[in-house]
């Protein structure tokens, strides 16, 4: 088990090195940054200034290995709008991000995993059509257009919930639904298709013939089992989710680090920008092998790969 | 010849769901279909223009709304240009993006996951190392992010989403090139002296491409929508090229008073994705080759 660990961490530490050269490099794309942080009416002695200032007539490996060793003690400059720290900026905004990911998982999850039960039990049913409809739905509805779709009907029409902004917890209603809808086809097919394995096990027989009520064999003994690929991968779709806040934060104007970057890379601020790929790639990193672990601890067959 | 009775007693549970996939894939082939006809021939039979602004027709309904024109089938945008004639060449858009991309990434995403399948070892670590990598890089944000930072284009908004979408094809061609790698077909083809650009490319190649093929209409589908979602943001195809995603975000500022703007090209973009998705799932079907359930 601890040589399964230790390799898992070691792979994870080297993805995290190979995704911070990539978010480095990202920003060094459209060529001369300092052209594009003097702005377009910049003399070339201006330009040359800036430079100088920001540290950007280094060579390329000295300034990665400079944002890599102050990346590390949580340093990310400043940014060039906003003339604040970068990371000040993030960890101002990182509570809006992460209340709105809470909220869509768990929204996700007490809607799929109960649907997918249901299905799963009554196998065959009209439930489990319509489960298996709505799953082909939630995954071909495009998010902002959901969100535009919720704005109009719950905001305008029916006046229940506000439609952009933060603030109270209603703000986090409509833009924590739609960002559960991205995760619960994947999350409703997997739990269906892992309870309608556990209910046609042995040990659910065994259960059956002990004379055990249904939902203490569905809830207590089926349930559990198929419960472990579900955990794990929540783990990865709370990843995804950080990822795809920065679309639903748009949508709504909820001021999340989502919003941050799409305002970042509209004003070209590159140090923000890449703060955040590095945050998110890290925390899906993180999660990912969070989940692995958590994996080989419930199922010792996995420890043996 | 059977009474109504009798079918739905033999009714399984897994025929329903084969009879729903059968559906489905046939309703997922007709939208594609349609979709593709209308994109190809579609602009050819217009008699309006999708740049033309007319100020004066501005928000103009559509046929089934008052103070319609028939000029305008399904109204007008913000500018007065003719939403029927955005929304065909928007077909245009979201085809090209998804088939470029599939290409693309089908190209990338299937050379390392028959590479990794087939050599195991070291080969296979790295090509399994660079998926991982792969995985963790959130999409939406890098692809905004290199657009931004180069500009928008449609080229651009193509290569980025194929270098970015190749991790499914890798996975899948990965774990088939593992299953038939050591079968007697390819055992016999190496004894009779074949070449390994022959093996993989004649025998591996073939073997695994029904999978696929399931991928890719996955990942078209993916695609579109992330195409989508860049334009929307303000971050893929440059206006005036009408992109369903791109007509969206123009007309949200209007969706309030009328809806529409933002239901035509949005019901558009749900139903072709949700066509790809029925065809790719009966696809699966059909070529057997899905796991179970």
């Amino acid at each position: 088990m601890l040589n399964y660990a230790l390799r898992r961490l070691i792979v994870a530490l080297l993805v995290a090195i190979t995704v911070m050269s990539l978010a480095f490099l990202l920003t060094r794309l459209s060529g001369d940054l300092a052209i594009s942080i003097a702005g377009s009416g910049a003399s070339p002695q201006d330009v040359e200034i800036v430079r100088k200032a920001y540290g950007l007539d280094r060579p390329l490996m000295v300034q990665f290995l400079d944002w890599v060793g102050n990346a590390a003690v949580g340093d990310f400059g400043n940014s060039y709008f906003f003339k604040e720290k970068v990371s000040t900026l993030i960890f101002g905004r990182l509570p809006v991000t992460v209340t709105l990911a809470a909220v869509g998982l768990t929204i996700a999850l007490s809607v799929a995993v109960p649907l997918g039960v249901l299905a799963a039990v009554r196998e065959g049913s009209w439930i489990d059509r319509a489960v298996t409809v709505f799953a082909m739905i939630g995954q071909a509805i495009p998010s902002f257009w959901l969100g535009l779709i919720l704005m109009i009907t719950f905001g305008l029409l029916l006046g229940w919930l506000p439609i952009s902004g933060t603030g109270t917890w209603q703000h986090y209603v409509m833009p924590g639904i739609v960002l559960a809808f991205t995760a619960i086809p994947a999350l409703m097919r997997l739990t269906r298709s892992g309870m309608i394995d556990a209910l046609s096990s042995d040990y659910i027989r065994t259960a059956r013939a002990k004379g055990l009520s249904r939902a203490s064999i569905i809830l207590k003994h089926a349930l559990r089992n198929a419960a472990i690929p579900v955990v794990s991968i929540a783990a990865v779709q709370l990843g995804f989710m950080l990822g795809g806040s920065i679309v639903i934060e748009t949508v709504f104007a909820l001021h999340g680090i989502g919003f941050l970057a799409w305002e970042s890379i509209g004003k070209n601020d590159f140090p923000v920008v890449q703060a955040i790929v590095l945050i998110l790639s890290l925390t899906y990193i993180a999660l990912t092998l969070l989940a692995d672990l958590l994996n080989a601890v419930l199922d010792p067959r996995l420890r043996a790969t | 010849m059977s009474a109504p009775a009798q079918v739905m007693a033999g009714a399984t549970p897994q025929r329903w769901r084969l009879a729903l996939r059968r559906m489905g894939a046939l309703i997922g082939a007709a939208i594609v279909g349609a979709t593709t006809l209308i994109a190809l021939v579609g602009p050819f039979l217009l008699t309006s223009d999708p740049f033309i602004q007319d100020l004066n027709a501005r928000l103009t309904p559509p046929f089934w709304m008052d103070g319609t024109s028939p000029l305008h089938l399904l109204g007008t945008d913000q500018l007065g240009r003719d939403y029927l004639a955005r929304l065909v060449y928007g077909a245009r858009i979201s085809l090209l993006i998804g088939a470029l991309t599939v290409v693309t990434s089908g190209l990338i995403g299937t050379t390392l996951g028959i590479l990794g399948g087939f050599y195991d070892g070291r080969t296979d670590d790295i090509v399994l190392f660079a998926i991982t990598c792969r995985l963790s890089i959130p999409v939406v944000l890098v692809a905004l992010a290199v657009v931004g930072l180069i500009g928008s284009s449609l080229t651009l908004v193509v290569l980025t989403l194929g270098l970015l979408l190749w991790d499914r094809f890798a996975v899948v061609a990965r774990a088939t090139t593992m299953q038939i790698r050591n079968l007697d077909y390819i055992a016999a083809a190496r004894c009779a002296g074949a070449s390994t650009p022959h093996l993989l490319f004649r025998e591996v190649l073939p073997n695994i491409a029904s999978h696929l093929a399931v991928v890719a209409t996955l990942e078209a589908a993916l695609a579109i929508l992330l195409e989508a979602t860049l334009s929307f943001l303000g971050l893929g195809v440059p206006p005036p090229l009408p992109s369903w995603g791109l007509m969206i975000a123009e007309g949200k500022d209007y969706m309030f008073f009328s809806s529409w703007v933002i239901m035509i090209p949005g019901t558009a973009l749900f139903v072709l994705v949700l066509g790809i998705n029925l065809l790719g799932d009966g696809l699966r079907e059909w070529l057997g080759t899905e796991k179970q359930r």
